[in-house]
């Protein structure tokens, strides 16, 4: 059983992700060069992390679509503290990051949870109110590469055995969640949560609690994503990341999360990042017309949501042999 | 009835307000009002430093430099109507809005007061002239000799811009495309899109680097863009191969300036243009020039200018910034 889940699922979208890098490498044979693949993971680090939370998310029947905003808003946070005490070590930043975000991702639990608002309704309006927030307080100013401090752009591109500490992080997030949704309590009722509420309420797995909980793990990644995000970038406004919290359903969902909720792993949401952040870096340099971008980007994404339905769907009974083998 | 009297009146008023305003002239300061979109804003406050500097170079002008505290077409209808009431000689305005203005602009012309906008103007009907900071003729030939500047023996240079549809980038594209013949051994590669997205524009710059090993300048047209392909150029250790130039705000650039990403950027420059609208404010103000399509005024040091038919005119070419003064503007704006 778990072997076919394996050879279904995520063997396919290993196969689709060899596929791809075939036909970009016979366009583009540098693309496939080791470094530049270490480049390209590197780069899509910061989606990977939304993605494993936006995964757990989509697991309990949610959706977040504030973690951009969430992002943005932490980034900015954490780079005016910057600027107001440089000499802040890095480890408090990235406490006030993930805190921050933390806080941000409880709020949407708690609405959720407490008031029982459609996810959908709830982080739309959180999503909006995060952006406001930004502009408040930095009054629609940049904050700019010269005013953060050197120790704060330096962290994420620090190499530790070959590779950028943002991906190490990300590496550290892809093992740490795999542990959490497998082997712990918790992360079997994310999946008992969405899978079967009613079952899961009768086995004594508080839903809406588990929601809580959910939001607030995608609320800590995006803040953690916040910082790294404006320290790799060396630059904080208000429409950082506009639009990303689409790609980072889109990575889920190509990474065969059921939008139903209770079907998802992490190491989907890992591939299905990648799918995305490899389509993303292999179009600026396999020179086709930036008007196609889009509609391959697009293209691609649907291509791999229905190959994912086909897998995913549930094999009928067969009742009538004849009436079968007429169709 | 009522109402007749009052427009005969307020015709009455104007006549003498003018009478007053021309007979003040003789004897006092010319008086010259730059109102801005908001005070506190460094962009601003600079080019009030280059209304001074017109002012002492001219003489006998007083600037009185003022605006509303937040970006409000409100707020400057207000101010504008103070100055009215002060009867100053010149009102020179970066408005907050095209249309508000009008009718309180119409009322300081009917006084006899000059109007001009600068910087972001108002509708034709609502001042004299219109001093755009440049062209998209001078701009597009700005951003080709920045690249080839630093290029004498010419090289392949790509180009980052917003968005596909974005119409300011696409015009100076344009025109930089047809000036190209000025710049003979500079190639314009490729021009790719980065949506003015950061980390979309970071990744498009990335993607040149690799498709073109031998690039040897990045124009970037766009704040985000110029910024982001600075960083992509930093991060892949081609600082001093590959030179990022474009448009960008030297508070925004200070850090690639510094890296030697970017050896040099353009803008507008808010002094000059603060300079030139007075200078443009006390010649149509004092009679030596008036507002009509195809007149010529001259702005001092800057140049000289020419209406179109609009009675709109180009600055000059953007200014550039490089590690010899970015120090001086990178807290102005």
């Amino acid at each position: 059983m778990m072997k076919r889940l394996i050879t279904s699922r995520e063997a396919l979208l290993v196969g689709a992700i060899a596929l791809l890098l075939a036909l970009i490498s016979s366009r583009f044979p540098a693309f496939i060069a080791p470094a530049n693949l270490v480049n390209v993971f590197n780069d899509t680090s910061p989606l990977i992390l939304l993605a494993i939370g936006q995964m757990i998310v989509i697991l309990t029947k949610c959706i977040d679509l504030s973690v951009a905003a969430n992002l943005a808003l932490t980034g900015m946070v954490v780079s005016m503290i910057n600027v107001a005490v440089p000499g802040l070590p890095i480890l408090f930043i990235l406490v006030i990051a993930v805190g921050l975000g933390t806080l941000l991702g409880m709020v949407n639990g708690i609405l959720v949870w407490k008031l029982a608002i459609p996810p959908i309704v709830v982080t739309l309006g959180t999503m909006t109110i995060f952006r406001g927030m930004i502009f408040l307080i930095s009054d629609g100013k940049w904050v700019n590469s010269h005013e953060m401090s050197p120790a704060f752009k330096a962290f994420p591109r620090t190499e530790l055995l070959g590779l950028p500490v943002l991906s190490w992080i990300a590496i550290t997030a892809v093992i740490l969640f795999t542990v959490v949704m497998t082997r712990t309590t918790l992360g079997r009722a994310f999946y008992a949560a969405g899978g079967n509420p009613h079952a899961a309420t009768y086995a004594g797995i508080n839903v809406g609690k588990t929601q809580f909980w959910a939001f607030t793990i995608s609320g800590a990644l995006a803040g953690l994503a916040g910082y790294l995000w404006v320290s790799r970038f060396a630059v904080a406004y208000v429409d950082i990341a506009g639009g990303f919290e689409l790609d980072v359903v889109a990575a889920c969902v190509i990474g065969g999360v059921s939008i139903m909720g209770g079907i998802g792993t992490v190491v989907g949401a890992l591939l299905g990042a990648l799918f995305l952040g490899i389509i993303k870096n292999a179009l600026p340099v396999v020179d086709i017309s930036p008007f196609w971008q889009l509609a391959i980007s697009g293209g691609a994404i649907i291509v791999a949501v229905a190959l994912n339905a086909q897998a995913n769907r549930k094999k009928g009974r067969i009742i009538l042999k004849q009436a079968e083998q007429a169709t | 009835m009522k109402r007749r009297t009052f427009t005969k009146l307020t015709a009455g008023l104007s006549l003498a307000a003018s009478l007053f305003g021309t007979s003040a002239l003789a004897q006092d300061n010319m008086r010259i009002a730059l109102v801005v979109k908001a005070l506190g804003i460094g962009f601003f406050e600079a080019a009030a430093e280059g209304a001074q500097e017109a002012a002492d170079e001219l003489g006998g002008v007083e600037v009185i430099y003022t605006g509303p505290t937040d970006t409000t077409a409100e707020g400057q209808i207000e101010v504008i109507n103070a100055l009215i009431a002060q009867n100053v000689d010149a009102i020179a305005v970066s408005a907050n809005d095209t249309d508000a203005l009008v009718p309180a602009l119409k009322r300081a012309m009917q006084r006899g007061i000059t109007v001009i906008s600068w910087d972001s103007g108002v509708a034709e009907e609502g001042r004299q002239m219109h001093l755009n900071p440049s062209s998209n003729a001078l701009i597009g030939n700005m951003i080709i000799k920045l690249a080839a500047d630093h290029l004498p023996e010419g090289g392949d240079v790509a180009v980052l811009s917003a968005t596909t549809t974005s119409t300011n980038q696409n015009i100076w594209i344009e025109e930089m495309t047809k000036v190209m013949g000025d710049y003979p051994g500079i190639n314009v590669v490729s021009t790719v899109y980065g949506d003015d997205l950061a980390d979309k524009s970071y990744r498009e710059a990335q993607g040149l680097m690799q498709s073109f090993p031998d690039l040897d300048a990045i124009i970037a047209p766009t704040s985000v863009g110029i910024v982001a392909a600075a960083q992509a150029v930093a991060d892949a250790g081609k600082i001093g191969e590959v030179n990022v130039t474009g448009l960008g705000l030297p508070s925004e650039m200070a850090g690639a300036i510094e890296s030697g990403a970017s050896q040099s950027f353009a803008i507008w420059n808010p002094i000059d243009l603060g300079y030139s609208a007075t200078m443009i404010a006390h010649a149509l103000a004092s009679g030596a020039a008036t507002a009509e399509p195809g007149a010529e005024i001259s702005i001092g040091r800057v140049g000289t200018i020419t209406l179109d038919d609009t009675n709109a005119a180009a600055m000059a070419d953007p200014f550039v910034y490089d590690a010899s003064n970015i120090e001086q503007f990178k807290s102005i704006f």
